[in-house]
């Protein structure tokens, strides 16, 4: 019942918006090709509904592998960076620079670089744009050692990699999850957006594009709410990961 | 042999720089085995610096540290001790039990020792209910006894204390001090613990130390004999004399705490 409440205003609020959209398309006779109405919009996802499914999972599959080796990378350096001094303060600035540059702007670069058919420059994108936050979250995560903890450890004269194992890694797992919730719908929107620049044509970006080139409004919406919802998939499976991997967080609501 | 030994001490942080600071000098300290000795003196007068120097936490500046009748490096490492801080400093990630179990696991205690190990500890404290719970679960003053029940883990022969019960509220912290006495008398375990409450330290001493800052010195030893340590003990003469002799040489009056 409680829950039934939490979720009952969004929804309302949702489905009060797509009204508003039809009822503004419609009355209002705005040119399909300018704004199509949910209903058509709708329907084509309906009638599409296996080649949104397919693409979806193309794009899907790239955004997830750029997502794990993003993350890896990332909790990697930032265990790197915070272990050696020299090493945090080359690469904080050298993150921050990569973060500036235009990531997706690289994805025509990266296409010359590999054959027409890989997949590899959308992952590499993807990974890329995942990388960042992740790493920024987990130094932090990782320089934050409560001083009772690190006196603890001294006192049971553990250091090194026990330390780290038993206490600065779980300890900046809040912070690793803070980075992965920004990083699971960036990996899609990279991965989406990265097919925009050619290559092969099986993922969401690349139909989206198609269909705008054929003029058929409907159907590049369909593909966008499929992206969307994809997006949604993600962030959603990392929430419920974030819940498995730390009980201690969620047990205290119970 | 003694519980701690401590030689002509003296510890300086940042020396030879401009915010050099004497935290200690001239430490001499004495604490037999099974003796419960409180540290009190007002903030800065190095009490807390003294006990990290018995706990090896930080290294003296000077003179020499003996824990168990060996270096306090070589105690460290042994395990000769048990901590416990203001903060309890729970694991928030590990069950209660998980954390009592924490420093037997890095002895290499096998799984099922330290399973009883745990629960016999957890049962000392009077928490055997809550070994599944995860620390952020509990009350303050039930955190507090994780971490006593954790320092006292490995059997050491000496609990250090740090202000245990410094945040926690009176009537818990009453309950506490007779908890701790318990499992002190039951154990046999020497204890260092500083504070700042002098009615805290007369109750639980069978010495208070007190200390003076700048630089952080011994003042004046205050022995307690109290005839036995529970409620009617905080009611007693004894106590009250005792407690008037601690706030004398707080006051620097220790040429008068000492003939008195």
């Amino acid at each position: 019942m409680r829950s039934l409440l939490r979720v009952a205003p969004p929804v309302l609020v949702g489905i009060a918006a797509l009204i508003g959209w039809e009822l503004l398309v419609s009355l209002g006779r705005i040119a399909p090709f300018i704004l199509p109405a949910p209903s058509a919009i709708g329907h084509e996802l309906v009638a599409q509904r296996g080649n949104v499914w397919d693409a979806a999972l193309a794009s899907g599959l790239n955004a997830f592998i750029g997502l794990a080796w993003g993350t890896a990378a990332g909790v990697l350096a930032a265990m790197a960076a915070s272990r050696f001094r020299l090493l945090s303060e080359v690469s904080i600035p050298l993150a921050a620079v990569a973060n500036a540059l235009p990531i997706i702007a690289l994805a025509p670069i990266l296409n010359n670089m590999f054959e027409s058919t890989s997949s590899v420059p959308r992952r590499l994108v993807a990974g890329i744009i995942v990388f960042f936050p992740v790493f920024v979250n987990t130094l932090r995560g990782l320089r934050e050692v409560d001083p009772t903890h690190r006196e603890l450890m001294t006192s049971y004269a553990a250091g090194g990699w026990t330390f780290t194992r038993l206490v600065r890694l779980p300890g900046a797992l809040p912070f690793v999850f803070t980075g992965l919730r920004q990083a699971s719908s960036l990996a899609v929107i990279a991965a989406v957006v990265a097919e925009y620049f050619g290559g092969l044509q099986t993922g969401l970006g690349s139909r989206i594009t198609s269909a705008a080139a054929f003029t058929a409004y409907p159907r590049a919406w369909a593909f966008v709410v499929g992206a969307c919802l994809l997006g949604l998939l993600f962030y959603l499976a990392t929430l419920l990961l974030e819940r498995i991997v730390m009980p201690w967080k969620t047990r205290l609501l119970s | 042999m003694t519980a701690v030994a401590l030689t002509n001490v003296s510890k300086v942080f940042n020396p030879g720089r401009p915010d050099e600071v004497v935290a200690l000098s001239g430490i001499d300290l004495t604490i037999g085995h099974g003796q419960f000795v409180s540290l009190i003196g007002p903030s800065g007068c190095g009490k807390s610096t003294l006990l990290r120097l018995i706990a090896d936490l930080i290294p003296a500046t000077a003179g020499t540290v003996e824990v168990a009748g060996k270096p306090a490096s070589r105690a460290r490492l042994d395990q000769e001790y048990g901590i416990a801080f203001q903060q309890a400093g729970l694991f928030e990630w590990r069950t209660v039990q998980r954390n009592v179990e924490l420093p037997l696991e890095l002895r290499g205690a096998s799984r099922a020792e330290r399973r009883a190990r745990a629960a016999e500890m957890l049962a000392l404290v009077g928490l055997a209910d809550f070994a599944g719970h995860y620390p952020a679960q509990l009350s303050g003053g039930m955190q507090q006894r994780v971490a006593i029940a954790r320092a006292l883990a490995v059997h050491p022969p000496l609990l250090l204390m740090d202000e245990p019960f410094g945040a926690l509220d009176e009537m818990t912290r009453e309950r506490l001090q007779a908890e701790l006495l318990a499992i002190c008398a039951k154990t046999g375990t020497s204890t260092v613990f500083v504070t700042h409450s002098i009615s805290e330290a007369v109750f639980l001493s069978n010495r208070v130390v007190v200390m003076s800052p700048r630089p952080g010195r011994i003042t004046a030893t205050v022995d307690v004999d109290l005839p036995a340590r529970d409620d009617a003990a905080r009611q007693s003469p004894a106590y009250f004399d005792a407690i008037t002799e601690v706030r004398r040489a707080l006051r620097g009056d220790a040429a008068a705490a000492a003939t008195s």
